[in-house]
Parts: structure tokens; sequence; C-alpha cells
């Protein structure tokens, strides 16, 4: 009886599938069918043999420092950042906004600027090292290895549970907290039995987070780390051979992070499913004002972590308007670091980062929205498949993406190695997971019915999502890009295996000046790189006008 | 141009799950009509179904005489009013209103008239150029329905539309949208689960539950001569109470569980058999005297509830059962609780079913439903 006639989305849905065999599973297929084979070409599962049992673990060492900082990272930011977001959802701040932008300010900086600006306040010669020697005669504990990159990541992911968790709190109707004080269940325990139990699932997700990111970050323990190895500094460093490059064993060991990386984000997913529950406030709690000696408390915790936190920052921007000879401070301010840096492919790689930035944004932008589109509005199985294979790169470390892109990518008919495509390859799969989500969330919050009306109306489809769908959509997509945006500048990971001197990014320029150790012009290329990321970031409150932070 | 609407064996499914197995229906051109049922009774399911935006499954979707089963929705020339207004929230009310004409390339001056006139028609000019989000819900609620009128569609949709508004909004609303349905004359289909507010607006209404209609009539004939005990007891309150029917030479008489019997002179000839039957008398009639040993059915005043214009009494008969009935308040007294009282049968008005509740078999049942 009834014929159904096809859908014109059926072709969008082959395309965006055909997209990602090409550039998303024919690379991942291809790291894999790398890491087992051996440097004669043959069949072998050698290179994971040599992994797990070289001698007295050389090369799991790194992997259980990696697991050990990221774990203990974790925790802390835990630690940190739920105080504080209980403090923000459920007291009276003074200067709250502030430092909310603050945190968020700190949370999306390019990761290793953070880890160089402490190198340079506590390491071996920094200036808070040397002021106390010198005072006082005190001599500081190194800041090298462990303790450096758990400061570093703690510092700079702690915020990112401060406004999940911020989120979840603001969800927390007052009438369960006041059915809870009704039944002589207060103080603490209120806390513990509600607060914290209804916001399980947002501690979970606000976990994972950090846990995936710290754990993929290459350039902390990079800068910081010195004998302290971790996971990804050893991919880049197995890929990069100290004794000739040996792309079989890199590859290898990309795959095993890769599973470490799935295994958590499965316990997650299983943890999640097991606290899930929607909350929806219509009574949001109201801010109570902190009084006495628990307010002087709170506001001093507050500013001085966050203070803290923004420092290296700071201190970096300073530094740059210092004078500099090599790398030996002058007295005096004045623009030579900035005149020297411009010399350094300093326009050549603010021009590289916008162009390539700014495609690849656009191109991200339109995936998404399609992926949004389809997932929400055409479920199918087709679909659905798109979706989890759109969302396969949200566990691949960046190091893992760039050296699969540049495994497949690396020889005819693709050769793309070196060029401007496979770094803004690079740069939509790492970001693409997290705009889509942001898009989809997005429509599934607009009604189908707003569609159907503007279809009985007598709009085609098509004019439809362009008109109707799009437009209802623009401020998420918006919000979405923008952070995708500050994503993108200061990507390093994948970056530093893809770049070339002709596609160099202005991340990738301040990195080399730091390696160099000529640190005025370092700081003079950072404190570019943290103004931009600034000033996108303001752009985004602007834009989005809540502080509902999705990253 | 209005349109008639005739659906024929229409089928609905999800995977195997059947919404509407078999329904067949005939919307009169110009007429206001109403699908009535419970959440979960398929008429959404339907009147989208008539829309174009869920596929149908089988059977025939007529607009006068086209079949309009495989026609896209944007070619069917419906206006169509959402439960949640669906108003475009980036787009002034004039952009709103004027968005279905612009889909068929009309000169801008006809446009411009068009959209002025329908926004004046539902009081929204003054807002002509604000977004959405700074209007009531009746004020939205207007735009989507100057927006749905403005394409001067053939036949014209409503999918609960008033039950986001507030209860006083709601009475105004409906009377708005019945006065502009009957000005400007278009087939209208409207669904509501709320039955007074299908009373107030509709010239035909369908009763449906589970995918099937029960009865399709006037607001008054589904009221007093539902054609079966469900339509009874979803349109209005119902008291239902076993009973039998006793014949006697061609003469029918009702007897209730305790043994009151009344004379029943409009039994359908079919049913004049001594039978068990299911007796449905709303609270107003029931009769009561205070007069204990007047003839009727004795029972018990448990709870009386004074609002005003009428008394509620809630009492219970000598079987057992209960009942509700409906006085206009006196000046007097209120009959107070544990009061024995006798009731009385207006027999014009009460209704019985045969025992499975199926049918009525009392003359007087006028069911346009196809299947009937």
């Amino acid at each position: 009886m009834k014929t159904k006639k096809v859908d014109e989305w059926i072709v969008v849905s082959l395309l965006l599938l055909a997209l990602f065999v090409v550039f998303l599973l024919f690379p991942m297929v291809g790291l894999l069918k790398q890491s087992v084979f051996n440097s004669d070409g043959q069949f072998s599962l050698d290179n994971f043999k040599r992994f797990f049992t070289y001698t007295n673990g050389y090369y799991l060492k790194p992997l259980a420092n990696s697991v050990k900082v990221t774990i203990v990272t974790t925790l802390v930011s835990l630690l940190l950042g739920v105080p504080i977001a209980y403090f923000y959802s459920f007291y009276r701040i003074r200067g709250a906004k502030l430092l909310f932008v603050v945190a968020i300010l700190c949370s999306m900086s390019a990761p290793f600027i953070g880890a160089y600006s402490w190198i340079l306040l506590l390491g071996r010669s920094g200036a808070i090292t040397k002021f106390l020697s010198a005072l006082l005669g005190v001599k500081m504990p190194a800041i090298y290895g462990f303790k450096g990159i758990l400061l570093v990541q703690s510092l700079k992911f702690f915020p990112l549970v401060f406004i999940y968790m911020n989120g979840a709190f603001k969800n927390i109707d007052n009438t369960l907290m006041e059915a809870a004080a009704n039944m002589g269940c207060t103080g603490v325990r209120r806390l513990v039995k509600i607060v914290l139990s209804l916001s399980m699932p947002t501690i979970l997700a606000a976990a994972l987070m950090v846990f995936m990111q710290a754990f993929a970050d290459f350039g902390t323990p990079m800068l910081i780390g010195e004998g302290y190895q971790t996971f990804p500094v050893m991919i880049y460093n197995a890929y990069l051979g100290e004794g000739g490059a040996d792309r079989n064993f890199a590859a290898a060991l990309a795959v095993v992070a890769v599973v470490i990386t799935a295994i958590v984000f499965a316990i997650q997913k299983w943890g999640t499913n097991r606290f899930k529950f929607s909350m929806n406030a219509l009574h949001p709690v109201e801010k109570k004002e902190a009084k006495g000696i628990f307010g002087f408390l709170m506001h001093a915790y507050c500013y001085l972590l966050v203070g803290i936190a923004f420092m290296p920052q700071l201190y970096i921007i300073y530094l740059s308007f210092c004078n500099y000879k090599g790398s030996i401070r002058q007295g005096g301010y004045g623009f030579g670091n900035y005149v020297q840096a411009s010399k350094k492919l300093l326009s050549r790689s603010i021009k590289n980062t916008a162009v390539m930035g700014i495609i690849a944004l656009v191109v991200i932008v339109i995936l998404a929205v399609l992926i949004a589109y389809l997932v929400v509005r055409r479920a199918s199985a087709l679909n659905n498949a798109i979706d989890t294979i759109s969302m396969l790169p949200y566990i691949m470390p960046g190091a893992v993406v760039g050296l699969a892109l540049l495994l497949a990518f690396g020889k005819k008919p693709l050769a793309l190695t070196g060029t401007f495509a496979i770094m803004v390859i690079s740069f939509v799969i790492r970001r693409l997971p997290y705009t889509i989500r942001s898009a989809t969330a997005t429509l599934m919050q607009i009604s189908p019915s707003i569609e159907e009306a503007a279809i009985s109306l007598g709009a085609s489809k098509a004019k439809t999502f362009v008109r109707i769908t799009v437009p209802m959509m623009a401020n998420g997509i918006l919000s979405g890009a923008i952070l995708s945006w500050v994503a993108i500048v200061t990507e390093l990971s994948s970056s530093i295996i893809l770049y070339s001197n002709k596609s160099i990014t202005l991340t990738m320029s301040t990195y080399l000046a730091i390696l160099r150790g000529n640190d005025g012009i370092a700081a003079a290329f950072a404190a570019i790189l943290t103004v931009v990321t600034a000033v996108s970031l303001l752009l985004y409150l602007k834009v989005s006008k809540s502080e509902d932070v999705r990253l | 141009m209005s349109d008639r609407i005739s659906i024929r064996h229409a089928l609905k499914k999800y995977g195997n799950n059947v919404i509407i197995p078999d329904l067949s229906l005939e919307i009169r051109e110009g007429e206001f009509f109403t699908l009535l049922g419970p959440s979960g009774c398929g008429k959404t399911t339907l009147l989208r179904m008539i829309a174009g935006f869920n596929s149908i499954e089988g059977g025939e979707f007529y607009f006068n005489d086209t079949l309009i089963n495989d026609l896209d929705p944007a070619k069917r020339n419906i206006g169509m009013v959402f439960q949640n207004y669906a108003i475009f929230p980036h787009m002034t009310v004039r952009k709103n209103v004027e968005f279905g004409l612009q889909n068929r390339k009309l000169p801008k001056d006809k446009v411009k008239e068009q959209t002025e006139k329908f926004m004046k028609l539902m009081h929204v000019d003054e807002y002509a150029d604000r977004l959405p989000e700074r209007l009531s819900g009746g004020q939205q609620q207007r735009v989507a329905l100057a927006r749905a009128l403005c394409i001067e569609p053939d036949v014209l949709l409503f999918d609960e539309p008033l039950s986001n508004l507030d209860a006083k909004l709601r009475v105004e609303m409906r009377t708005v949208i019945k006065n502009i349905q009957h000005s400007v004359g278009i087939t209208t289909v409207y669904v509501t689960h709320d039955q007074e507010e299908a009373m107030a607006v509709s010239d035909r209404i369908a009763v449906m539950n589970a995918g099937v209609i029960q009865h399709v009539g006037t607001p008054k004939n589904i009221y007093q001569r539902p054609a079966n005990l469900f339509v009874s007891t979803f349109i209005g309150r119902s008291n239902v109470m076993k009973a039998r029917l006793d014949v006697q030479d061609g003469r029918c008489e009702l007897v209730t569980a305790s043994g009151y019997r009344a004379q029943m002179n409009n039994v359908q000839e079919k049913y004049r058999t001594a039978q068990d039957v299911v007796m449905s008398v709303r609270p107003e009639e029931l009769l009561l005297s205070r007069d204990a040993d007047a003839p009727g059915i004795s029972a018990t005043v448990d709870d009386c509830v004074f609002l005003g214009l009428m008394t509620h009494y809630f009492v219970h008969l000598e079987s057992g059962e209960e009942a509700e009935i409906i006085q206009e308040s006196s000046i007097d007294s209120i009959i107070e609780p544990g009061t024995k009282i006798r009731l009385t049968i207006n027999t014009d008005k009460v209704n019985l079913f045969t025992a499975d509740g199926s049918a009525n078999i009392l003359t007087g049942v006028q069911n346009d439903c196809a299947g009937a």
C-alpha cells in the first residue's frame, strides 16, 4: 500500500559515511595494521611483546607513570573543583562572576604555557626559587617530575570540574533541599546524601573529562616532567626514534593508549548509567550569605585557588614586556621580545593559525550540524553508526591521531604530509566529537513541531532546514564553535607530529621557542597565544549568555 | 475553498504495535470536527496522519476526491496549530505570519496585505515587530492561529492548542477559535482530551478509545444518548449500576439491584427481551427525596459538597453501590451526612446498555461512525 519515498537525507548520510571511512577509519585501521607488522613487513606481535616484556619494564614504566599521575591529578582536580563549585552555587561570593570567567580562562589556556610559566617561577632558576633562597636561604624542592605535572595539570583541570559541577548543582531543586531539611537531614549530612549523591553522574563525567585530557596531555610532561616520562611523550619519542624511527612500535604504543582510554570511557559509561536520572530545577537553589569566619575562609579559598591558577598566565604576559638579551633578563621594559618574535615566523604562524583554524571550524560546524540533525531527527541504523564512528576520536589522544594520519597519508595516493590539509583534518577529527555533542544537545531542545509548522506552511525540507532548524541551533552551534576554535588554536599534541615549517601554527611556534630556551621570544609568543584564547573565550561568554559551558 | 475529508480503513502501527487498527471517518466540508479521547487513544496520531507527519500503514485518506496518502505535507495546503504553538523563536511576529505566504512566490504587496489582514483579525498587529519570546502564551497562540489562517488553507488542524494555557485564557481562546472558524468556514479537525472544551467548540465530536472510534455525533447527542458505556463515562460524569430489564406484555421495566422498578418507554425493538443491563445515570438525573418512605431506592448520605450553584451529594445505596447526585442548591438547608433518603430516576434521561456495555439499548442514539 504505502510506498516509502527515498529520503534526500540518505545521500547526506552516505557522503558523511564516506568521509569518515577515508579520513578516520582508514587511518585507524592503518595504525592497527602497522602495529602488528615488524619492520620487515611480516605479521608479528613482537611490538606488543616488546612493550610488555622489555628489560626492567622499560616501556611499562612510562605507562605506570602516566596512569599514576593522571589518577592523582583527577582526584586532586575533584578535591579542588567540587568545593569551589559548591560555594559558587550555594553561597553569595563577592565577585563571583569574575572568579568564574578567570577559572574558565585558566582551563582553556594552551596546556604547556602553564608548565613553562611554573618552571620560570619555581624551576631551578625560577623567580620565586631565587627570591626565597636570596631572602631566607630556603632551598625550594625541585618542581620537576611527578610533582610538577601534578601541580600544573591540577590547576589547569580543576576549573573543568568547577564548570561541570556548577551545571549539576544548578539543576538541584530547592524543594529537595527543603524536603531533606524537613526530615532532619542538614549540614554536612545533607551535602553528602543529597547534593553530592544527586550530582554523581556529573562528578563521573567531570572525572572522565579530566582523566582523558590529563592522560593525553603531551606538552606539560614534555616540559616539566624531565626524567618522569609519560605515555604520550613515549609515543612521540618512539615515533621520532632515538635510534632510528620505529613506526611499527610507535603504532603499537598508540594502540595500547587507545585501549586504555577506551576502557576508562567504558567504565565511566557504565557508572553513569547506574546513577542515571534526570533533573530539572523549577525552583533553583537560592544563594545564601556566608557569615563570619566561614564566609572569610570560603572567600579566601576561592580567590586563592583561582589566583594561583591564573598566576602563570599573568606572569608570562608580564615577562613578554621585559627586556631580554638571549635568554638573560635585562632591566627595563619594552616591546623588544615582540620585535624579535616577528623575525621568527610570527606573522606566518598567526596567518596559518587563522586560516587553518577557520577552515577547520567551518568544516566542523557543517559536519556537526548535519550529523546532529541525522541522529536526532532521522534516527536509523546507518545514522547511529555514523554517530558512533564520529565519537571515536573522543578516546584517541592527540598524539595517536597525529600518528595515524601521518602513517595513512604519508604516501600516495593521498600524500598530504606537511600540508595545510593534514593539519586541518587533524583539527577536525580532534574537535568534531565535542561539537557534535553540543549540536545534538541543542537540537534535542528544539521541538520537532516547529519544523513541522514550517513544512505545513509549504516550505520544502531543505528550506525548513536552512531557514528554521539551523537558525534555531545557531546560538548553541556558535558557542560550541568558539570553544572548538580555542581548542584548535591551542592544539599541540597532534600538531607536533604533523606540522611543517610551512604549516606552522602559533602554538607550535610558541612551543619551539620554549624548547630553544629563548625565554623572551617564547614569552612574547605565549602572551599572544594567551590573549587570543582569552579574547575568544570572552566572546564565547558573551554569545552563550549562560554559565553552561559545554566542553 | 474548503475540503471534505474522507478516511477509509486507516491503519497505523509502530513496528508490531498497532495504534489504529481500522478507522473510517467522514468529515464534512466546513464543519468543526473534534477528536476527543483519553491520552494515548490515537487521536493525535490520526491528526498527524491527516497532516502528513505520520506515515500511513494502510487505508486511504482523501481531501475531497484527491488521495493524499503520499502527498508531501508541504503540498496539502493545511494550516496547523500545535500544542506548543511552534512559533519560530528567531523571527518576529510578522515574519512568522508571512512565512507560509513567502513559500508561494506571491507578489510582495500581496504578501504584506494578507499578513496585515490576518494579524489584525487575530489582534496581534500591535506586536508585529516583536520577537515571540516577549509575548504571553495567549498572544503566541494568536500568532500561531494567524500564521495558520494566513495561507488560506483548505483544512485547519489543531493539536491540543489550549492545553498550555491557564484555565481562564483557555475559555477565552476557545471562543476566539470557534468564532474565527465560523467566520472563515474552513473544515477544521481539532484534537483535545478536554470534553468540556470539545463540547464548547465542536459541530460534531468523535469519541475515540484505543484507536477505535466509539461515537460520532453532535455534542448534545453524545452527552444525552452515548453509543456505549465508554462514551457515557468519558463524557461528563455517570453513576454506573447493575440492573435488569423485565419485559411483560411488551412493556419494559427497569429493575435496580434493590428492587426499585421504573417503566421504560424507549427501549429499542430488538432489545425488548428480559436481560441484565448496565444503567448509566448522570448525577443530575437522580432525584433525591428526604421522605424515607417515598417510593424509590433507599440510600444514605455520606458526604455533601456545597459549590454555590449546585450541591453535590455522595451516597451509598442499600446494595452497597455508591452514587453521586447533583442538585441545585436550595436556600433552606443541606442534607446532613447520615440522613436516610430515597432516590428516583429520571427515566427520560437515564441510559441503559447491554450487560457488556458495548451498546445503548435505548432509542435516539445517533452515531455517524461508519462502522456502527
